[in-house]
């Protein structure tokens, strides 16, 4: 519980975090609300020698609508997303599942930023943002960026296609007013993360595809496609689910096995499905 | 109406041992008197603010940390120790291996509870020396001026170890196919049997009409005290004095272990206990980095303090409960039990701590609960095994017999056919047998009236209504049912009767020790041996003396925790406090009365016998305008002018108290559980508890002691298990492994209360502390298998896991299926 020794950064504003990043490369690691860094460094888990402090860059804080998007500064913090009204309105589920992150000194902390590059398979928004078709844009020191769809930043358990001198500076999500939406957290404590949860927007004749992602059934947040396709094809509810769990490796730890993870998951997703509105 | 607001059920007449003083301090109904108001705890202010300061907190000059190299091996030999790269780590003064700090142990680590004669106990030292036998145990200390630098250097200690084969499960243990202390030969501790008439049973067994036969496991829980442990061990700069500062239950029992363990004279030691957050039987101990901070601080001449780590407390502090329970039960056609047997298996863990041995027979001598059951068979046989020792966790014994008496009597209902109230009734011990000797002859209980406490819990749940819906539900198919849980407790604490424990073979004895001192001024101070951390003595004592006194509770300073302040006592734990501290405060309150009438009748010239005290003074009775006030006796007292011929000067009072018999507190608890019988998610919608403490000296306080009690029980049933895996290692070690429930999963609780006086003391108070752990995990479990009965399930371990509930539901739709994912 103590953690080794490191180095401290503090950013003021998101020039001066890449240029440290660019400086240390990967020696350094970001913290933003520090909920998920902090306990691995100090179990030892995580041992940098560099913590870039980006937590205090107001710039990167906002919720706003650009279009048929809404942009979404990298460290708006899960509370002002739980209390946004232009969320509420524009993207209920988004401000429904930051709701259910953690606790209130979590959500007080921890930036959506923070969560969707932490690539922790367990987290909620992360699979909130998939079912959405969520865009991250990414900065680099040289003042370039690039957009990465959500589907394609994840490559493995708190891994990402992230340069390590690259940032998140911002979420962009389309608006979806009026849609059907769901989210299913299993799990024993309030506190905890998900054993298995299942987002489901539902395009609701709004246009688009059904979206279908899944918490911690594998090693990342992922899209249930098969669920999604039998939907697509205009699957009943109680039919697509028992999909679910195609392509899953859902993992076997103390708060349930793989095979009850393949079970949940149905049940879930099939109450995600029915509560979102799809026969 | 009380002063509490609710309704009193009961007052069962107290037995004609209870002095007058006893029975009018039992009244709970007078809003004029102290005893019994509802009053803020004048603890919290300064633990709120941060006034309070922990061991942690301590500003200690020049102190070096501590920190332990600790096993990563379930069961190993220690080849070599290479400290040389830690020893030359920046800011490291010193690393010493077990071999290195041999001598510095004048006796082993203490075990105070040789239950039997040939008790096995393996030699126990503070760092281990030629093996390890379980995960965390502690094989070399570092010591540096920066706890980041003692944890840094820790890491680059060079442990050769040679794995051996390990058991962590103690049934497998008991076969002694893996041993833990190879040396030994066995891993069997010690067999224990309570079985006064073994014929008599066997009788009753073959002429039953009905019986069960149950399995159960009590897991083994990690008592998670909201601050983790901590020592600081500091040398007085002249005279060869040393101070310890620790985070314990138990600075006088530490004192005198402190003295044994280290070879320094007791009266060298002085024992200081500051805030402690909590404790719950895992700071009744005497803990090898207690001894180690003592021993280093004396090595060096400089203060040595240590922390516990979070991870540590599940590695290095003792765990609770550990049990595999047997219980059979033989009843005859209408359900009345006339025999049962019980066997346990006990898990030690890999040593002997201070009351390891002893914990499974607190529970073995009252297994047959609020129940006349007249032929009784307890057989234990407690077991080494490669994980951390077991010790006292809130009840110690009492919950894991309550556990396993209250769930056999709902396997018997469903046998019998009546329901679980139904068959309780039947078998209640009537008040009219009390006292009432146990089947073990051993036991004398002293007091119960049990039925009023189930009738008014079942009123207060609406059971015909709750009844209906869950019928309803499973008329219907619902896949959320319901569940009804229903469990009548008792305890035996307030741990007492020195000969009781001596018969036991407990090293110490359980008195109380309390000064009460008038100062000239007119305040008072309270010396109690008691030792509270989190339970709120210093508001309770001063409401005890301040009732009897008839001044204000601001007026009276509680002193405790310091051995130099508070030479004598034997601490908190067992629910003793109040009946067996609380009472010695009682009389040596009365004791200072006494001799303040004395000395006011002769200052007024009125005999003693006919003063009273009203209000903060000694009157005339029948003359009010003749009277002096406590503390113009007190100033008398002090002065010493114009005394009684004989009397001493001052007005204070020292008492030592021994009770004649424990406490036998008492309840009926009632939890509803919705269950998803998709997912197995289990969600306690209502619980219901109605306690029998005896007359309350504070409702708020007693209301908080059963909320905590409650949720820990609660938590047996649904959440915590400290989880080994087949090779000893540990697998909950964090607090996100092993879960600890919060607020956001407790329903508000639904309290009340019955009044029974205790006899064998003069308020007749019971103790509190343990009562809601003990009474809330048979009736959750109970809850959880009443939901589930209609499916077939009759059989479910802690902790009721998603996972495992949907796994027994599955197994019992599907009886020939084998089951899937079964719970680890």
């Amino acid at each position: 519980m103590i953690p080794a020794a490191f180095d401290y950064v503090r950013a003021d504003s998101v020039e001066a975090a890449l240029e440290a990043l660019t400086e240390h490369g990967d020696e350094a690691k970001l913290m933003a609300g520090g909920h998920s860094l902090l306990p691995m460094m100090k179990l030892r888990l995580a041992v940098p020698e560099v913590i870039v402090d980006i937590g205090r860059i107001a710039e990167l804080s906002y919720i706003r609508e650009d279009g048929d998007e809404l942009a979404i500064g990298a460290l708006t913090r899960h509370r002002e997303l739980e209390t946004s009204d232009l969320l509420s309105d524009q993207c209920p589920i988004l401000h429904h599942v930051a709701h259910l992150v953690g606790d209130p000194q979590v959500r007080h902390r921890g930036t959506i930023g923070g969560s969707l590059s932490h690539s922790d398979p367990a987290s909620d928004l992360p699979a909130a943002c998939l079912a959405l078709g969520a865009t991250l844009v990414a900065a680099k020191a040289d003042g370039s960026s690039r957009r990465i769809p959500i589907g394609d930043l994840y490559t493995g358990f708190l891994e990402t296609t992230l340069d390590p001198t690259e940032m998140i500076t911002e979420v962009r999500v389309p608006k979806r007013p009026g849609t059907s939406w769901n989210y299913q957290k299993f799990n024993r404590r309030a506190i905890d993360w998900a054993i298995v949860g299942v987002a489901a927007v539902l395009p609701n004749g709004s246009g688009g595809a059904p979206g279908v992602a899944l918490v911690n059934m594998g090693s990342t947040s992922i899209r249930a496609t098969a669920t999604e396709e039998a939907l697509g094809q205009g699957a009943s509810a109680a039919d697509a689910a028992q999909l679910a769990d195609d392509g899953t490796e859902p993992p076997d730890d103390l708060n349930g096995s793989a095979d009850y993870r393949r079970h949940l998951v149905k049940v879930l997703t099939r109450r995600a499905l029915e509560a979102a509105g799809s026969g | 109406m009380n002063a509490t607001g609710t309704d009193e059920l009961t007052v069962t007449e107290a037995a004609d041992t209870v002095d007058q003083a006893g029975l009018e301090a039992t009244g709970n109904g007078d809003a004029e008197r102290m005893f019994g108001q509802r009053r803020l705890r004048r603890e919290d202010p300064p633990l709120l603010t941060g006034e309070s300061r922990f061991i942690d907190d301590l500003d200690l000059p020049g102190a070096l940390w501590a920190v332990l190299v600790r096993s990563p091996y379930a069961n190993a030999n220690i080849g070599s120790i290479d400290t040389s790269a830690a020893a030359a780590a920046d800011g490291v003064v010193a690393v010493h291996t077990g071999a290195e700090l041999a001598e510095d142990w004048a006796n082993p680590m203490p075990c105070a509870w040789p239950v039997t004669d040939d008790m096995v106990n393996p030699p126990h030292h503070p760092l281990a020396t030629d093996a390890v036998r379980y995960v965390g145990d502690a094989v070399a200390v570092v010591l540096a001026t920066t706890r980041q630098a003692a944890v840094d250097a820790a890491e680059q200690v060079i442990v050769e170890y040679e794995p051996l084969p390990a058991v962590a499960d103690p049934e497998e243990a008991a076969a002694n196919q893996v041993l833990v202390h190879p040396d030994l030969g066995t891993n069997v501790c010690y067999d224990y049997d309570v079985t006064p008439d073994p014929d008599a049973v066997e009788a009753a067994f073959s002429a039953a009409a009905h019986t069960v036969s149950e399995r159960y496991v009590q897991q083994r829980l990690l008592p998670s005290a909201m601050e983790p442990r901590g020592t600081a061990a500091v040398p007085e700069p002249f005279g060869g004095n040393i101070t310890v500062y620790s985070s314990t239950q138990i600075p006088h029992i530490l004192k005198l272990m402190l003295a044994i363990t280290c070879g320094v004279p007791e009266h060298k030691v002085r024992v200081v206990a500051p805030a402690v957050g909590g404790g719950f039987g895992a700071k009744l101990n005497v803990y090898a980095e207690e001894v180690l901070c003592v021993a280093l601080a004396r090595r060096h001449g400089t203060p040595v303090r240590w922390t516990e780590t979070r991870s540590e407390t599940a590695q290095a502090t003792i765990h609770g409960r550990g049990q595999v329970q047997y219980i059979e039960l033989a009843a005859d056609d209408a359900g009345k039990v006339n025999a049962m047997k019980v066997r346990l298996v006990g898990d030690m863990g890999g040593y002997l701590q201070l009351l390891t041995p002893g914990i499974p027979l607190l529970g073995g001598f009252i297994y047959h609960g609020v129940y006349d059951i007249p032929n009784y068979s307890f057989k234990c046989q407690s077991v080494f095994t490669n994980a951390v020792p077991t010790d006292a966790y809130r009840g110690a014994g009492r919950p894991e017999a309550t556990y396993a008496i209250e769930r056999a009597m709902d396997a018997l209902a469903r046998k019998v056919g009546v329901t679980p109230e139904e068959l309780r009734r039947r078998n209640y011990i009537r008040p009219e047998q009390f006292p009432y000797t146990n089947p073990t002859g051993a036991i004398v209980m002293d007091s119960g009236n049990y039925e009023p406490s189930l009738t008014r819990a079942l009123e207060m749940l609406g059971i015909d209504d709750v009844r209906a819906e869950q019928q309803r539900r499973r008329d219907a198919g619902d896949s959320k049912v319901l569940g009804i849980g229903i469990c009548t407790y008792m305890e035996m604490c307030g741990l007492a009767p020195s000969r009781t424990l001596a018969a036991l073979k407990y090293s110490a004895g359980g008195w109380e020790a309390a000064t009460v001192r008038m100062l000239p001024t007119g305040g008072v101070q309270v010396v109690t041996g008691t030792s509270p951390h989190g339970q709120g003595h210093e508001t309770s004592w001063a409401m005890l003396v301040a009732d009897q006194l008839g001044i204000d509770p601001d007026l009276v300073e509680v002193l405790h925790s310091d051995t130099a302040i508070s030479p004598l006592g034997l601490d908190t734990y067992g629910s003793r406090s109040l009946s067996v501290g609380g009472t010695a405060v009682h009389l040596a309150t009365e004791q200072v009365i006494e001799k303040a009438k004395r000395i006011a009748g002769h200052l007024m010239e009125a005999s003693p016998d006919d003063l009273e005290v009203v209000a903060g003074s000694l009157q005339v009775k029948g003359t009010p305008s003749k009277s002096m006030t406590l503390q113009e006796v007190a100033f008398a007292a002090f002065a010493a002018h114009d005394l009684p011929e004989g009397e001493e000067p001052n007005l204070e009072a020292q008492v030592s108290w021994d009770p004649p018999n424990f406490t036998f507190p008492f309840g009926t608890h009632v939890a509803l559980v919705e269950i998803d019988t998709e997912t197995g998610d289990v969600r306690l919608q209502r619980y219901i508890a109605v306690d029998d403490c005896g007359p309350q000296v504070n409702p708020m306080i007693v209301e908080g002691q059963v909320h905590g009690g409650i949720l820990q029980g609660v938590a047996h049933a649904l959440w915590e298990e400290a989880v080994y895996d087949t090779d000893g290692q540990l697998r909950t070690v964090t607090l996100g492994d092993y879960l600890v429930p919060s607020a956001a999963e407790t329903p508000g609780f639904e309290l009340d209360h019955t009044v029974t006086p205790s006899p064998s003391n003069p308020m007749g108070v019971k103790g509190v502390g343990e009562a809601g752990t003990i009474g809330a995990a048979p009736t959750v479990m109970n809850a959880v298998i009443d939901g589930l009965s209609h499916l077939g399930v009759t059989a479910m371990d802690m902790p009721a896991s998603p996972q495992r509930v949907w796994s027994a539901i599955q197994s019992a739709e599907r009886p020939t299926a084998p089951q899937e994912g079964s719970a680890p």
